[in-house]
Formats: structure tokens, C-alpha cells, sequence
């Protein structure tokens, strides 16, 4: 949009709204606004100027260049292809097989959970990441942040060399430097040493860290995240007088509330959530097994966006709200009239369906809301008896103490002088810490300074010794997931760089280096001495340590197929084959962890368990479920007194708003700054991409008199940022939200200079914000790069919805509202299909819009990241999208997502327009791209009524640093300037298992080609396969009565399906 | 005023039109000429290598099996360019003072591989599986040439996307008996033809000429 452009009228757009008729979707604000130069923008393929030369570059200069590469591009032409080299081993090691791909378990780590992953390896580089099936957070499925690692591997802004005050230094220098700090803090006990890290969520780094604080008792450790889990851990301590952990059993929920959690999709164990949560809310065969979500929260989310009914509501009020449900439920608490009032009927309506479902019901708190919003959710999950059934907690034994109260320590330490040396592993605190901690000024004080980290940041700048970490690809350690599970972390590749990890600068302190592999494999020797090695070959294979973690198994998790067909392995998914598990009925899961007695690993293993290792794993509760039926136990001292974090504590400035701090969902807390893909994810919901935003809802905009892209003030308790607004649909009234993780000054070349750095307004006594905020306009425009105008395929009926009793009712009222005539006669030639026929089915019931299925397309396809300035042209190269349609008010709609890809129509609009026969139907009824043909006409995008071709209008793709290049997936053509691209379904997963298959002399079997965005779903709402198979999981959908087309009425029999998405409203609550 | 252009010039831009249409056919044809060269396809033509290995003398001379260096010819899409290792394992018993074979030793010394140059060169949009062929009866012979004839190796056909279709178009034409995939010396005992027909029903050969087959 650009920056002249008119201000939408919102009013307009409300009176609109109101009195539309039936039921119509909407994308974006300036979609409602329908203005002239919306309009414009859906009148053509590209916008505007899309396709002119947009350089620096002149005409003059351009037709230079064009006359000069003309003429040489001719003569190049003549020239055969250069040489080429190849170089076999000298000894090849042993399982490789040159171009078949390998694949290792290993783990990523996030705030200090952990996801297993499988990494796939070509000729000794790591491609591409899977999800490991046999990891409970992982379930086989990935998020966005684990697919988009590989890029962060080969970043060529990562730091390269160990430095000193800037110069380049050996490792062995470093060493030797710190060797002799070791020696004279040894003498004074470790006296004036602190040690910074971020959340440690590997045992054997805790261990050492341990170790090393019995070694040199003076010396101090702190642990801080900006995102980190300090308000959960108070509101478990509030409700049960000690800090608990705990996970949820969302399979086993019927009716879920979350008060402003999006436990779907944050955290690496959102990834199970949405899986379980998945399994309850497929309909289609069982109207009435269907899960309910009720959503209250300030910020909308990708829960959120599924949720049955929301509720907007800032965090204050979510915190009354909170209270007035828990004093209605479990009796204790407060209530306060006014939410009583204000939100009554919606509270009333909760509560009856939470109470009706005791035991089968779910209140979820938000992680990053007030700690008595928490306890209140703890109080009402053990009052209606939830606890063992759909939530498990066990003592947090070793629970770290506050973080931000740890840090704000360290910053009193520091400016006391009391700090001598300040090694920092990993973190990155002159970035985010809490402004008024002015880290930046107090760093400068200790005497020396060491910094570990991926890339030369904030931090590293400050410090005398920086080096460079190494990548979880690149490093052995070990990590655990949310319910003790224990992984190796293994490296798939030798360090890029002369990069170490903690495990290695750690062991120098301790007094000897040893490496990473050496303390790792120590510390589990120690802990399981006596099947050591087998133990060992078992964890690395699998990619859990066995004996760990107390998540039970799902094994009827998958719930693609209509569950009652599922008679044979037919039905079976990926997942489920490759654990080995029989899909025949619903299995029982095993009992639960808190009827276990004894530790999982004492009575599985009967191997003795020693006290580190106890630390490490959360022990399951066997005491606390029978105090937490009882209800005074949770009761623990009266309500409103001051607990940190509390909203109500602070008198708020009258008439002020709220500010909210959320981890951004693309670069989480600023680690993945420079990360392109990830850059460039439209995020869920407000599609942005590159930058942040103040997030506020309609209402507030108009108060403010305030637009999308108006550049503001935003002032709150002493500090001012300037950040560019975006309306949002959906977000509470009275409050902002800003992301964390932007405004870098260093730290990469996409890093820096991406968004505002929200860091600058957070304060440690109220890190996730609160009341106090000022918006002032300050005249000026800021340009978003959105992709939520593009590719719009206007109201035509796109995505269909229904309730569950409208399904009911009426099996199949998804085709009642069908646009003009269904498929009739065609002039082109029908197909004859003897062999395979792909095809997909997406529902839409299933997508919560995560995007971990546009991240693994991009990283399989060799997508390329084109930038800020070209997505604002609309030339953004995702083969998939996801469109995100918004129905009903402005202040909260419902929302659905839709992702979007090439629907490789059986009558395809754009084979019988290209000039080149660059795009071609295959005998197995994809629709082929070939790039070697193509000479770039865009016809065939501009006859995509679906919109999903991508055009290389320049030279995207990095040929030249050298480090990308291994990146690439070698099984798909890297594709240059000047061709149009698309999904191929990705062939060449198809290809590989034809070849498999027909060496076997078999057929393909069902589920034996898994595309990379099926793969990588959390929640398998993408379904890919054979449609000639009767019995294929993908048939079995589409013959289902809520699956259709989109834009069916155009004839263009897509091979792509969606199945329509069902919500379950209460009927107290009706529609809405 | 003169006249600009003098009378002779009707005769030569007459006889300057059939000219013209000459340049461009031989224009033409010579650019097909060149198109199909040895010095375009590169066919037929030896290339130098680090160690002048010969075919001729491993294959027909000793009678070493393919799959004794392309040891993932039948399972894998990358036939494989044997490790110096698998040199070693005759040479270090044999012609171990070879000058000719210094490099390799070298190469088995230090570690550092040898750097071959690849003779058969698909375009990088290309992908090939050698695998499949192998299952489905196609002889080395056929793409590759009669390699135990080579001295030096060289390329035998064009490798141009017309050449790969005349089998994939016609499998018949071209497949053979699966334990004679390796054989160098085969020829079809009877018509062609006949056994291919015979043999692409047995074997499930079918015409694979999507574009997708090759190209992703």
C-alpha cells in the first residue's frame, strides 16, 4: 500500500458489516473498505509496477545492460557446458550410499524444551528437518521454528572466529586466556564470577553447571530468557504452595478454555497439543465427540483463530475474569461484579459446560498472563476434578528459581562491583533485558567479559572475548522435552566455523576442556551405568533415552482416516508404521503417570536413578492428586495479595491502555533475526512479514484516530518507542501488543534493521507488560510488507464452515452453497488415470494456521526469501500459503485458515496457455512445471484462478555464497530468474518412492509418499495420495460429505480438496 | 539532384535476396551441424584424467565385474565413482611401484581424494536414477557404449533429451534380459523386437515420458 493512501474508514466498513446478510468472509480491512485502490490490486495478477525494472538502474543504464548481456548471453551460449569434478572418498565411510539421504535423531531446543527431530543428511549436509515420531513432543510433526533451522546452520552472518576486543584470535588462545582465569578464580573460590545462561535445558550442561558452582562456591549462576516460564511456575506455586510442572492431555479434553494461552502453537510442545487437540476435534464421523474451545485473550492467536467462541478481552479484565470463573467453580477467590456483568452471559455459559464436563474439561492459562490468572486455572482444573485426566502435574524438583528476579540480582551484583569476570553463554541480555536494568551500561563494568553465541550481537560487541557458538546441528549435548523425555542432541555435520559449544567452555572452567561428546556421554554413564552402551546406541537411534519422560504414548492419535473404517494397516499413518503400532481399534493408554508409583526409569529399567538424574525429570505427583481434590489444599492465602505480576496490584494511570508483550511467531525472542525464512513468514493472522507492529484492536484505532502503517509514540512507565500500528481484528479493546525479537543493531545482515525493538519499553517488574501505556500519533508512515491483500481470490464462496448441528442436520450443506452450476461438460479431453492418481485433502477444521507447513515447503523446494521490498510488490515465492478469512464484527471475528497451493486441476487453466508447453499434465494427473522450458511469459499465473504460481522476477536465489549453495535440497532443480514455480506436490518424494516401489515390484503404498507440508503438520490436516486407491486415507476423505472445491464452479476439478471446517458453538451462546 | 544509389546496385540487391535466404540455410544447417558435434555433446571425445585409467584393461583385459567399482549402480540413483580404497585393494599388491599410479597412492597416503572429471554430464535440471534402468533391463551398453573398449573414457551417445526419449518412448527398442544388464558382449538371440516386447510386459516397463519423470 502506499503511503498516500486513504484512510480506511472503519465506520463505513462496521455499517457494512451489519448489514450484510448470511454468512461472508472477509481477508483484510482494506478488503472491507473495498476502496478503489483494493480494487485495483484484485484487477491484476501483480501489482502495479510489479514487473517493471525497479533497480537503481536508469532506463538509459538498463538498455546498456540489456544491449551488453544480449550480446553476450548470445555468445555464451555457444560455449558447452564447463567441466565438471568429481571427488569419491578415499575411505568412504560406511552406511553412505552417495545421493541417498540419511537421517539422524537429534533435538532442538526452545526456552529450554526440547523437540526430537529427524535430520535429514545428503552426503554428510543436514537438508532438511523432520519430526521424530517416537519423541512425545514431536509426534513426527514439526513447527516452523525447527524446519527453519537448517537456515540458521548455513547463516553466512553467523559468527566465524573466536575475537578479542574485535581481532581475531585461535580457540587455543581463548583457552589458554581462560585456563588462567580458571587458576586464579580457583584461589578466591570463584569469588567475583558469575555465569549467564540462558534456560538450560540440557541435563549434562546443568550437571557441569552444578559441578562447577561445588567447585568454586563463591561464584553464582543465573539463568534468564526474556520468554521465559516465571509467571507458570508462581501461579503453580500460588495455587499449591510449590512450583509444579505440568502438561496437558488435550486428547482427553471434551470442553477446553484457554484464558489467553496459545497452547496450540507456542512452544515446541504446541506441537503435541495441536495433535491431541486434533484427534478430539475431527467431526466428520462422530458429530458428537467433537471438542469444544473456548478462547479469552487479549492478543488474537492461532488457538484463538479455532476456537469455537472468544473472547476479546484485555489482561486485567482476563484477570478478573479468571477470578470470577475460579470463585464460581472452585469456590475461592474474588469475583468482580463488573466482569460478572460486562461478560456475564459468556461466563455463565463457560462455567455450566466446564462444570457439566468434570473430568473431561480443560482450563488452559495463558503462559505470559498474570500468575493469578494461573492460579486460578489451577484451582479450577483441581476442582472439577481435571488433574490426572486432562492436566498432569508433577514437582518441579529442581525449579530454578525467578529469572527475572535472578537477573535484576545480577544487575545489583554488577553495579555493586561485586563482579569480577561475567561469562555469558548463549544469552544475549544488552539486547533483552528489561531496559530498566540498563544492562548495555552495567556490562561495561566487570573486568572481564566472555560471550558465547551464535552470532556477533549486542552482547558479544561489549565483551572482550567473544565466541562463536556452535549450532544444535553442529554440537553433541542433550536436551529434555516438556515431560522429562531425554534426548542426544547429535551433530549432523563438523562445526562450519571454529565455533564451541557451552558443554566445551564450560569444561574449561571446571579445569580441563573436554568435549561436548566426552561430558555427555559421561554424565549418562554415570547415570545409567550398567547398559551404558547399549543405552547409548538405543538413544541415538531412537532419539529418546529410554526410561525418560512420563507423556504417554498416542497411539490413537493420528485420526486422519474416518476412524471406523480403519479396519487394516490401510488406514494407518506414517507415524504410526514407523513405531510400530497397530491401528486395528483405539488402544488404552497405559496408566497414566500418576498412578506410577516409582519413577518411570526406577520400574521400567530397574536401573538405579541417581539424584541428578531425578532433578533432571519431573517426578510424577503421587501425593498432590488427592490434596488437589481437596479444596482448601489449593486455597493458598487469600486472594489479591501480592503476587508479582498480578495485574491488579498496580493502580493504573486512569484512562491509559494496556501494553502487552508477546515472543514474536517468527523470530520468537530475536535468536531468529536472521533468519529469512523466517523473516519472511507471514506471520499467522496479520500476515506481516519482515517487521513488527503495535497491534491494536479497530475500536482503539478509532479512538486514537490511528490507522495501519501510522507511525506512533508509544510511551509507557519512562521509556518511548516508535513502532508502526496494525489494526487487528479480534485484539482487546483499551490495549496494544508488541512483539519482542526485532529493532536488532546487530547481529546479522536481515537482523538488523527489521522492526522496533520492543525490549526498550519492558520492564522487570512487569515483564509482559501492563497498564500505563500512551499512544501518541506522530504524523509519520511506516511501510508493512503484508501478504494478506495478495493473491486474493475474492468472495467467492472460498472457504465453507459450519456448526456441528448444522452437519447434523444436514450432511451435506457444505454443497448447498455452491456457486452457479457444478461440474458439467467440458471441451477438453478427460483423462484416463490407470496407475496412480495424486491427490490431497486439507481440512479445514485441522489448520490452526501455524505455518510449519510453509517453512518445510520452503526448505524441500528451494524456495528462495526475496525480501522487504519485493513481498511489498507482491513477488513473495511461497509454493504455500495460508489464507486466513475472517467472518463476522470487526471486534471479534471468527476466523478460518486455508492453506494454499497448486490445486493441480484436472482441467488446468494453465497448461492450455503456456506458449512453451512449460507446464504439462502428467499422466498421473499432476500438473508439471517444467523450469527448463519455461521462458517466463506469466501467462499461466495469469490464468490461475487460484492464484498460486510464483514468478523469479530477479535473481533470487543466492549463487554466489558458497555456504548456501550446500544447503539446497538436491533432489529439486534450483530454479533462476525469469521462471514461474509452483507446488509439484512434491515429485520428487513421488519419484523416489515409484522407483522404490517398481524395484520392489509392488505398488506405492498408501502413505509411502508423504509431502513435505503433510509431513511437517502438527495436526495432519494435510492428507496426500493415491485417489484411484479406494482404500487410500486421501480417497476415504474426499469421499466424505463435507469435502469440496474451491471455485468449483469454474470446471477445474483440482486435485486438491478441503474438507469444510466445523466449529461446535455452545447453544447457550448460539453463533455469536 | 544525383541519383543516390548508382544502376548497378538493381543487380546486386537482386542477386542479394536468393543470397540472404542462402545464409540462412547454411546458417542453419551449420548450426545443426554444430548443435549435434562431437564438440557440443562432448560424445566421443576422451577426457583427461588425474590417472589415465582404462576400461579396456580392467574390463576386457582382467574381466572385473561393473558393479565391482559401481557398487550402487543396482540400488541407488548415483552409480558411484569407486574410492581410492577400492583401488587399493588390488594395487597395493600389484604394479605397486607404478608411476603411473602415484596419484592414487598419494591419494591413499595423505587423504586427499582424487579428482576425477565427470564424463557424463546431465544439465543440473536433469535427474537420472540409475537404480531403476539397471531393474528394468537396461545394459550399461546402451547408454554408456562398450566401455571395455574404451581405453580412455569417453562419451558415447549425445545424452540430449531426444536420445532419452527413444527409449522412453519405445522401451522395446532397447531392453534386455536383466542378468544381461552387465553383459558387454550381448546381442539379442532373436528379433529385437520381439523380445522386448516380451520383456517390457514381464518386466512392467511402462512409457514414462512425463515431464516430471526427469525433471522436478
Amino acid at each position: 500500500m502506499s503511503s498516500d493512501k486513504k484512510q480506511l474508514d472503519l465506520t463505513a466498513i462496521r455499517e457494512r458489516l451489519r448489514t450484510q446478510t448470511g454468512r461472508d468472509y472477509w481477508r483484510s480491512l482494506e478488503e472491507l473498505a473495498d476502496n478503489e485502490e483494493f480494487r485495483e490490486l484484485m484487477h491484476r495478477e501483480f501489482p502495479r509496477q510489479a514487473s517493471e525494472w525497479d533497480d537503481q538502474v536508469g532506463r538509459r543504464g538498463f538498455l546498456k545492460l540489456m544491449g551488453a548481456s544480449l550480446a553476450l548471453a548470445g555468445l555464451g551460449a555457444c560455449t558447452t557446458q564447463p567441466l565438471e569434478k568429481i571427488i569419491p572418498y578415499v575411505r568412504p565411510p560406511e552406511p553412505l550410499v552417495p545421493g541417498q539421504p540419511l537421517f539422524f535423531a537429534t533435538a532442538m531446543t526452545l526456552s529450554g524444551s526440547a523437540i526430537g527431530l529427524l535430520a535429514e543428511s545428503h552426503m554428510g549436509r543436514p537438508t532438511k528437518i523432520e519430526g521424530n515420531p517416537s519423541h512425545p513432543a514431536s509426534m513426527g510433526a514439526t513447527d516452523a521454528y525447527s524446519q527453519a533451522s537448517v537456515l540458521s546452520l548455513y547463516d553466512p552472518d553467523r559468527a566465524q572466529a573466536v575475537t578479542e576486543r574485535g581481532r581475531i584470535r585461535s580457540w587455543s588462545a581463548f583457552q589458554v586466556a581462560l585456563a588462567a582465569e580458571t587458576d586464579t578464580l580457583k584461589t578466591r573460590r570463584g569469588q567475583g564470577l558469575r555465569i549467564l545462561t540462558e534456560i538450560v535445558g540440557s541435563p549434562t550442561l546443568r550437571f557441569q553447571l552444578q559441578e562447577l558452582m561445588r567447585m568454586l562456591p563463591q561464584a553464582k549462576w543465573y539463568e534468564y530468557e526474556p520468554v521465559n516460564w516465571d509467571n507458570r511456575q508462581e501461579g503453580t506455586r500460588l495455587a499449591f504452595g510449590q512450583p509444579m510442572n505440568f502438561y496437558y492431555r488435550l486428547d482427553q479434553a471434551k470442553v477446553i478454555l484457554s484464558l489467553g494461552s496459545d497452547f496450540l502453537s507456542s512452544r515446541p510442545e504446541g506441537v503435541r497439543y495441536a495433535r491431541e487437540f486434533a484427534t478430539r476435534r475431527r467431526a466428520q464421523e462422530d458429530p458428537s465427540g467433537m471438542n469444544r474451545l473456548y478462547v479469552a485473550e487479549s492478543t488474537p492467536s492461532p488457538t484463538g483463530s479455532v476456537a469455537d467462541h472468544k473472547l476479546p478481552l484485555k489482561p486485567s479484565e482476563l484477570e478478573q475474569f479468571a477470578r470470577a470463573l475460579a470463585a464460581r467453580l472452585a469456590g475461592g477467590g474474588s469475583g468482580s461484579g463488573d466482569t460478572e456483568g460486562k461478560h456475564g452471559k459468556w461466563l455463565d455459559a463457560v462455567a455450566r459446560d466446564l462444570e457439566a464436563n468434570r473430568g473431561q474439561c480443560l482450563v488452559v492459562p495463558g503462559e505470559f498472563e498474570s500468575s493469578e490468572t494461573q492460579r486460578a486455572a489451577h484451582q479450577i482444573n483441581s476442582a472439577l476434578g481435571n488433574i490426572g485426566k486432562t492436566v498432569e502435574y508433577s514437582v518441579a524438583t529442581d525449579a530454578p528459581s525467578n529469572q527475572t528476579a535472578g537477573l535484576r540480582e545480577l544487575a545489583g551484583e554488577i553495579s555493586n562491583g561485586q563482579v569480577d569476570s561475567l561469562i555469558i553463554l548463549g544469552a544475549n541480555p544488552v539486547y533483552w533485558a528489561p531496559a530498566d536494568l540498563k544492562f548495555g551500561e552495567l556490562i561495561m563494568k566487570p573486568r572481564l567479559r566472555v560471550h558465547l553465541s551464535p552470532y556477533f550481537d549486542e552482547t558479544s560487541r561489549l565483551c572482550h572475548w567473544h565466541v562463536p557458538e556452535t549450532h544444535y546441528l553442529e554440537q553433541w549435548s542433550d536436551a529434555l522435552a516438556f515431560d522429562g523425555t531425554a534426548s542426544i542432541v547429535q551433530p549432523l555435520i563438523d562445526p562450519l566455523y571454529e565455533s564451541r559449544s557451552a558443554h566445551e567452555v564450560i569444561s574449561i572452567l571446571q579445569g580441563r576442556y573436554r568435549t561436548g561428546y566426552d561430558s555427555v556421554r559421561d554424565y549418562w554413564r554415570r547415570q545409567r551405568p550398567a547398559d551404558f552402551e547399549r543405552l547409548w546406541t538405543t538413544a541415538l537411534n531412537d532419539g529418546v533415552i529410554p526410561g525418560t519422560g512420563t507423556a504417554p504414548p498416542m497411539s490413537q492419535m493420528s485420526g486422519v482416516a474416518p476412524r471406523t473404517e480403519r479396519t487394516s494397516g490401510q488406514g494407518q499413518t506414517d507415524t504410526q508404521r514407523d513405531r510400530g503400532e497397530s491401528a486395528g481399534g483405539p488402544e488404552r493408554r497405559p496408566p497414566g503417570p500418576l498412578s506410577a508409583t516409582t519413577s518411570p526409569a526406577g520400574s521400567q529399567q530397574g536401573q538405579q536413578v541417581s539424584a541428578q538424574q531425578r532433578q533432571a525429570r519431573p517426578t510424577p505427583l503421587v501425593a498432590l492428586q488427592s490434596q488437589g481434590n481437596r479444596k482448601s489444599d489449593l486455597e493458598v492465602g487469600p486472594t489479591g495479595v501480592g503476587p508479582t505480576g498480578s495485574t491488579q496490584e498496580r493502580p493504573a494511570p486512569a484512562g491509559s491502555l494496556e501494553l502487552i508483550f508477546r515472543p514474536d511467531p517468527s523470530v520468537y525472542d530475536g535468536r531468529f533475526a536472521n533468519n529469512g525464512w523466517l523473516q519472511e513468514l507471514p506471520k499467522p493472522l496479520t500476515k506481516l512479514t519482515w517487521d513488527n507492529a503495535a497491534f491494536v484492536s479497530p475500536r482503539t484505532a478509532e479512538k486514537l484516530g490511528v490507522v495501519t502503517e501510522d507511525v506512533v509514540e508509544l510511551r509507557y512507565r519512562g521509556a518511548t518507542v516508535e513502532a508502526p500500528v496494525w489494526v487487528l481484528p479480534g485484539h482487546a479493546d483499551d490495549c496494544a501488543t508488541v512483539h519482542l525479537g526485532y529493532g536488532r543493531e546487530f547481529g546479522g545482515r536481515l537482523a538488523v534493521g527489521a522492526g522496533f525493538n520492543a525490549y526498550r519499553l519492558r520492564r522487570s517488574d512487569a515483564p509482559w507488560g501492563g497498564p500505563g501505556l500512551e499512544i501518541r500519533k506522530t504524523g509519520e508512515r511506516y511501510r508493512l510488507a503484508t501478504t494478506q491483500t495478495h493473491w486474493s481470490l475474492e468472495s467467492r464462496n472460498i472457504v465453507r464452515t459450519g456448526t456441528v448441528e448444522e452437519y447434523r442436520k444436514n450432511p451435506h450443506f457444505v454443497h448447498e452453497k455452491q456457486h452457479g452450476i457444478g461440474p458439467e461438460l467440458s471441451l477438453y479431453p478427460e483423462y484416463d488415470y490407470e496407475g496412480n492418481a495424486w491427490g490431497m485433502a486439507i481440512d479445514l477444521n485441522a489448520c490452526l494456521g501455524c505455518n510449519a507447513c510453509v517453512v518445510a515447503c520452503q526448505a524441500e523446494n528451494n524456495i528462495p526469501v526475496v525480501g522487504k521490498d519485493q513481498v511489498t510488490k507482491q513477488r513473495e515465492m511461497h509454493w504455500l500459503r495460508i489464507d486466513t478469512y475472517h467472518e463476522g464484527n470487526l471486534d471479534n471475528p471468527k476466523t478460518v485458515h486455508q492453506p494454499m497451493l497448486c490445486q493441480h486441476c484436472e482441467k488446468a487453466p494453465c497448461e492450455v496457455v503456456c506458449p512453451v508447453a512449460a507446464t504439462v499434465h502428467s499422466s498421473e494427473g499432476l500438473n508439471d512445471m517444467i523450469y527448463n522450458r519455461c521462458v517466463g511469459t506469466r501467462y499461466c499465473s495469469n490464468n490461475c484462478p487460484y492464484k498460486v504460481r510464483r514468478f523469479n522476477f530477479l535473481q533470487y536465489t543466492d549463487k554466489e555464497t558458497p555456504v548456501l549453495q550446500v544447503m539446497h535440497n538436491p533432489d529439486v532443480t534450483v530454479r533462476d530468474r525469469g521462471v514461474m514455480e509452483k507446488c509439484t506436490y512434491c515429485v520428487q518424494r513421488i519419484n523416489s518412492a515409484r522407483i522404490e516401489a517398481k524395484k520392489e515390484d509392488r505398488p506405492i503404498r498408501d502413505g509411502e509418499v508423504v509431502t513435505a507440508c503433510q509431513a511437517a503438520c502438527p495436526t495432519h490436516a494435510i492428507v496426500f495420495g493415491n485417489i484411484n486407491d479406494p482404500n487410500s486415507q486421501v480417497a476415504k476423505l474426499k469421499k466424505l460429505s463435507l469435502n469440496y472445491s474451491v471455485l468449483d464452479e469454474l470446471n477445474t476439478q483440482p486435485r486438491t480438496t478441503y474438507l469444510a471446517a466445523l466449529r461446535n458453538p455452545n447453544p447457550e451462546l448460539g453463533t455469536e | 539532384m544525383a541519383q543516390i544509389f548508382h544502376r548497378s546496385f538493381n543487380s546486386i540487391s537482386k542477386a542479394s535476396i536468393p543470397i540472404v535466404f542462402l545464409l540462412v540455410v547454411v546458417g542453419a544447417g551449420a548450426s545443426y551441424a554444430l548443435y549435434k558435434s562431437a564438440y557440443a555433446t562432448r560424445a566421443t571425445v576422451p577426457l583427461n584424467q588425474p590417472v589415465p585409467f582404462s576400461h579396456r584393461h580392467h574390463v576386457n583385459g582382467l574381466g572385473i565385474d561393473c558393479r565391482y567399482c559401481h557398487t550402487t549402480v543396482e540400488t541407488a540413483a548415483f552409480a558411484d565413482i569407486p574410492p581410492v580404497e577400492t583401488c587399493m585393494t588390488c594395487h597395493s599388491q600389484i604394479w605397486t611401484d607404478s608411476p603411473m599410479l602415484e596419484p592414487v597412492r598419494e591419494s591413499f597416503r595423505t587423504g586427499r581424494p582424487l579428482e576425477w572429471t565427470r564424463v557424463h554430464d546431465l544439465p543440473d535440471f536433469v535427474f537420472f536414477d540409475h537404480s531403476i534402468h539397471v531393474n528394468k533391463g537396461v545394459g550399461c551398453v546402451t547408454c554408456h557404449g562398450q566401455v571395455d573398449q574404451m581405453p580412455l573414457m569417453w562419451q558415447e551417445k549425445t545424452l540430449y533429451m531426444e536420445w532419452c526419449l527413444e527409449c522412453h518412448r519405445q522401451p522395446e527398442r532397447f531392453v534386455r534380459p536383466r542378468e544381461r544388464v552387465f553383459d558387454m558382449e550381448w546381442r539379442p538371440a532373436e528379433d529385437q523386437l520381439s523380445l522386448g516386447r516380451r520383456l517390457v510386459k514381464e518386466y512392467k516397463i511402462n512409457r514414462m515420458t512425463d515431464c516430471s519423470t526427469c525433471h522436478r
